[in-house]
């Protein structure tokens, strides 16, 4: 971080004459481990460094990016964000008085037990021989992986007015794959951690149990093989957090981003069902739906202290007992709509500029276990682990598919089917929730790939979730 | 980053190499001009340059890898990957040797430039909003040089760098009612443009009609390029790459086990003679110019990586596993009597969001949007509220494909996730006798 504070003092002695200024330094580095097959593959070193300068003159708003952190490479860019800022004058949707300004000075690190190199590269590629190797169960598993991937953020913001955020988010993310195949039916399972992320250190590794965790997700690759189809009809469905994660992501998350309400999306990721005289009377989904904007679950994806605009980050209710509160829309957006928001104006790395993103959107908990969801269900379905997302371009018409399906008869988990699929309508999906499950049924997870934005953005989001049981949803199976 | 200096960078780096050491140094750098726009205004406008080093060093049977941005500023970009180098060097002594190294042992040379001067994106821009005044028009003006470079201790150079502009954009009706077009090139052409929005607002008087609802079932349907393209994306997907047919995780695999079949008039080429990629790949192997993957209705070649080469035994004939220069083969259709042969059904102009809904059978699923019609009797006649389909590729291009027209679009890819996409597709519509809509 030092570094950076150096050539943000370079850069503000000799900043252009402008209305506002911002410059955001992100300091990336990475790696990444693998063992497939027994095979290590090669290990990939990252590096990253660079900045986006951004402008605000004469009415208008522009940007520069650039990984040339010399003076004269800040001042090129620099002068783009000029050139822009004026074109952007005479042609631009907004006046940039609307443009956020921020004199916040805030810190946020997150939470890192045990560092990445704490434990030697020997050591954690024989971790990684040995959870694949217990994948490997018989000759019906076709191919097999585990792998450890290392991503520490650090970025620091400041302004013309005086904000100053730094800001390191560490990321370990272990996982495993299992591929098993009979005849034409193949079938994959990810487990070890592939899909519950966090920032953290190594720990993680322990968390998710990478290592324990190998034998059920090759066990249950190999069963899916032989398990019946899973029905085509219209049945309950319990979602485990692992999938309630992509629910959430897909029909609450996007289509709550001010945005795409706003239009700015519509080329590209898609507009939205949600309406601005929706905000404060729309039911999203049942009393029981309860959905935060929540930047300070520990270790959780995007918890921090504030987003890439400088506003500084606070939990906020989108969704309260059904009814919906607030989109995600950072200050620019909330100038632009009238309506209120959250810090959320975010941008995957320095060569792209903030935009309306998810950070951490949770469904908050309601009562009981996983088992009191399913003592409830007389005839359903459990899906976990999500393989399969389409959604139309309003986030309106979703269909998903799920990596295991597990039946539900009266009350009881049975055996498992293969190819679990769902489909519905987001608008009237959420007022079929009919349960979820209590505090110690939550789990903190997230994507680290969500796409959006032009240029094209990815983003890590969180989401943390209990199960849910949701009543007669249109379920359906493989082949036709 | 130019060419001269990544060459010189590069045989820096390759002056400090030890022993039996050899290394792979690669580039991507772009300079763009980024505008985006929505109700026919800019949005958010800007530039961005960056170079990206690739360095992969080898010893004996072992090898690391590393990447790093780049200043441009060499003795700067010289200290930083030569610490990268050290990082690297130190592991190579904790990894074990790769079985499946695989890399070109012989000096190769290639430079290819395509385009010259770029337009310059400002007065493009404002020439835009201005011929578009009127329209709702939302989207991406993307434009500038993209660079990419090989050059390795063996005597590898090689060069791609194009310069190009790529607009991306729709026009809005009302909600989801709306057309789109791109127009990307080596020549910004005002023409060109005044053209296409010309045939954005026909089509938006189209749109104007009331929107016909339809109900899920089987539909005859007409699916234009675009909407082809959004199932050439599917079929990229683990459709054509070796190691996903080693290891039974293809969607073809029931094509390749006979079970299922396409139509014996779909051929799939990777077409990498199009010149719009590179040819080299990062190991220094050359592509050929074409591989067929899919030759008249049954499975031909895989792409094969260097990685896959050695694993498998099989001969390097692509940078990756999916294609980036897919061609689909015209048919006898003439476009002009697409409407007439559809008589009545649907004339999908866009898909979206497409994913595989059952992968053991080529099933997707995805979206109908933007510019969907409902035919009756061979004319338009109203736009279709978006549809959810669901369905097999071997019952869309194979037992249920009516036709593929002469006429081709070659459609520049607009994404921009890794830095701007150099990838293309050349494809023809498609007259398929039903498609599933499930929702």
């Amino acid at each position: 971080m030092d570094r950076l504070h150096q050539i943000a003092e370079r850069f503000a002695a000799a900043a252009p004459a402008c209305d506002y200024w911002t410059l955001r330094l992100v300091d990336e580095e990475s790696e990444h481990l693998a063992v497939r097959q027994g095979v290590v593959e090669p290990s990939a070193l990252g590096a990253s460094l660079g900045a986006m300068v951004t402008l605000v003159v004469g009415g208008g708003v522009g940007y520069g990016a650039t990984s040339d952190l010399s003076p004269a490479g800040l001042r090129a860019a620099a002068d783009q964000a000029l050139g822009w800022a004026a074109r952007h004058a005479w042609l631009g949707l907004f006046d940039a008085a609307h443009y956020p300004r921020s004199a916040l000075r805030a810190d946020y690190r997150g939470p890192v037990a045990e560092p990445w190199e704490a434990m030697s590269l020997p050591d954690k590629l024989l971790l990684l021989q040995e959870a694949n190797q217990a994948l490997a169960l018989d000759e019906r598993i076709v191919d097999w992986s585990a792998w450890l991937a290392y991503r520490r953020v650090q970025q620091l913001l400041v302004t013309s007015d005086g904000g100053q955020i730094a800001q390191i988010w560490t990321y370990v993310s272990p996982g495993l794959a299992a591929v098993a195949n009979a005849g034409s039916q193949t079938q994959r399972r990810h487990g070890g951690g592939a899909d519950w992320a966090q920032q953290g250190g190594l720990e993680r590794i322990g968390a998710v149990g990478l290592l324990a965790d190998a034998p059920r997700v090759a066990e249950e690759a190999i069963a899916l093989l032989t398990a019946p189809e899973c029905p085509r009809d219209t049945r309950d469905l319990i979602l485990t957090p692992g999938q309630m994660v992509l629910q959430i992501h897909e029909s609450i998350g996007h289509p709550l981003e001010l945005d795409r309400i706003l239009g700015d999306e519509r080329n590209y990721a898609g507009t939205s069902f949600v309406t601005p005289e929706m905000f404060g009377t729309y039911r999203y989904g049942s009393e029981l739906l309860n959905v935060t904007f929540d930047p300070t679950v520990p270790g959780e994806l995007v918890s921090g202290a504030a987003d890439d605009d400088g506003t500084p980050s606070r939990r906020e209710y989108l969704i309260r007992n059904g009814i919906l509160e607030r989109p995600l829309g950072g200050v620019l957006s909330q100038a632009r709509s009238g309506l209120p928001g959250t810090a959320n104006a975010r941008a995957c790395a320095w060569d792209r500029p903030p935009i309306d993103r998810m950070a951490n959107i949770n469904l908050e908990p309601g009562e009981g276990t996983l088992d009191a969801l399913i003592a409830r269900v007389e005839l359903g379905i459990l899906m976990d682990t999500n393989r399969s997302w389409s959604i139309d371009d309003s986030r309106n018409k979703f269909q998903f598919g799920c990596e295991l399906g597990r039946l539900i008869v009266d009350g009881e988990l049975k055996g498992l089917v293969r190819n679990p699929g769902y489909r519905g309508i987001s608008a009237e999906f959420w007022r079929r929730l009919d349960g979820v499950g209590g505090p110690a049924t939550r789990e903190v997870r997230g994507v680290q790939n969500c796409g959006k934005g032009e240029p094209n953005q990815s983003v890590y989001v969180g989401h943390a979730t209990p199960p849910a049981l949701f009543r007669s949803v249109a379920v359906f199976g493989g082949v036709e | 980053m130019n060419q001269d200096a990544f060459y010189s960078l590069s045989e820096q780096l390759c002056a400090g190499l030890r022993g039996d050491e050899h290394l792979f140094c690669s580039l991507d750098a772009e300079s763009s001009d980024f505008v985006r726009l929505n109700r026919n205004r800019i949005r958010q406008a800007g530039a961005v340059r960056s170079a990206v080093l690739g360095l992969n060093l080898i010893s004996g049977a072992r090898q690391a890898e590393a990447a790093c941005d780049l200043s441009g500023e060499l003795e700067q970009d010289l200290t930083l990957a030569r610490g990268l180098l050290a990082r690297l060097r130190e592991r190579l002594a904790h990894v074990p040797d790769d079985p499946y190294l695989n890399y070109s042992t012989e000096p190769s040379l290639s430079d290819c430039w395509v385009g010259e001067t770029p337009p310059d994106a400002g007065a493009a821009v404002a020439d835009l909003l201005t011929a578009a005044a009127g329209l709702d028009l939302v989207g991406i003006w993307a434009s500038g040089e993209i660079s990419t470079g090989l050059a390795s201790s063996i005597g590898h150079r090689h060069w791609h760098a194009s310069t190009s502009f790529n607009l991306d954009w729709s026009a809005y009706l009302e909600a989801d009612k709306a057309v789109k077009a791109s127009y990307s090139g080596l020549t910004w052409e005002p023409g060109v443009l005044a053209e296409k929005l010309e045939a954005m607002r026909q089509g938006l008087a189209v749109m104007a009609r009331p929107a016909r609802v339809i109900t899920p079932g089987r539909y005859r349907a007409y699916l234009a390029p675009a909407a082809v393209a959004e199932l050439m994306g599917m079929l990229a997907w683990g459709g054509f790459d070796l190691k996903s047919h080693r290891t039974r995780q293809t969607p073809l695999l029931k094509l390749i086990r006979g079970e299922r079949a396409f139509d014996p008039r779909v051929t799939i080429r990777e077409e990498q003679a199009r010149g719009l990629t590179p040819v080299f790949t990062g190991e220094g192997f050359i592509q050929p110019g074409r591989v067929t993957l899919i030759d008249q209705g049954r499975f031909g070649h895989c792409l094969v990586d260097a990685r896959d080469a050695k694993e498998y035994g099989e001969p390097v004939n692509a940078a990756g596993g999916s294609p980036a220069s897919v061609g689909l083969a015209p048919g006898d259709l003439a476009t002009a009597d697409v409407l007439a042969r559809l008589d009545t059904g649907l004339w999908i102009g866009n898909l979206w969001y497409c994913n595989w809904s059952d992968p053991n059978d080529a099933r997707v699923t995805g979206m109908t949007r933007f510019g969907t019609w409902w035919v009756e009797q061979g004319r338009i006649e109203a736009p279709v509220k978006v549809m959810r389909f669901d369905d097999s590729l071997y019952h869309l291009l194979g037992d249920r494909l009516e036709g593929l027209t002469t006429e081709r679009d070659l459609l520049m890819d607009p994404q921009t996730y890794e830095g701007r996409s150099t990838e293309s597709a050349l494809l023809p519509g498609v007259l398929v006798g039903g498609i599933e809509l499930a929702l």
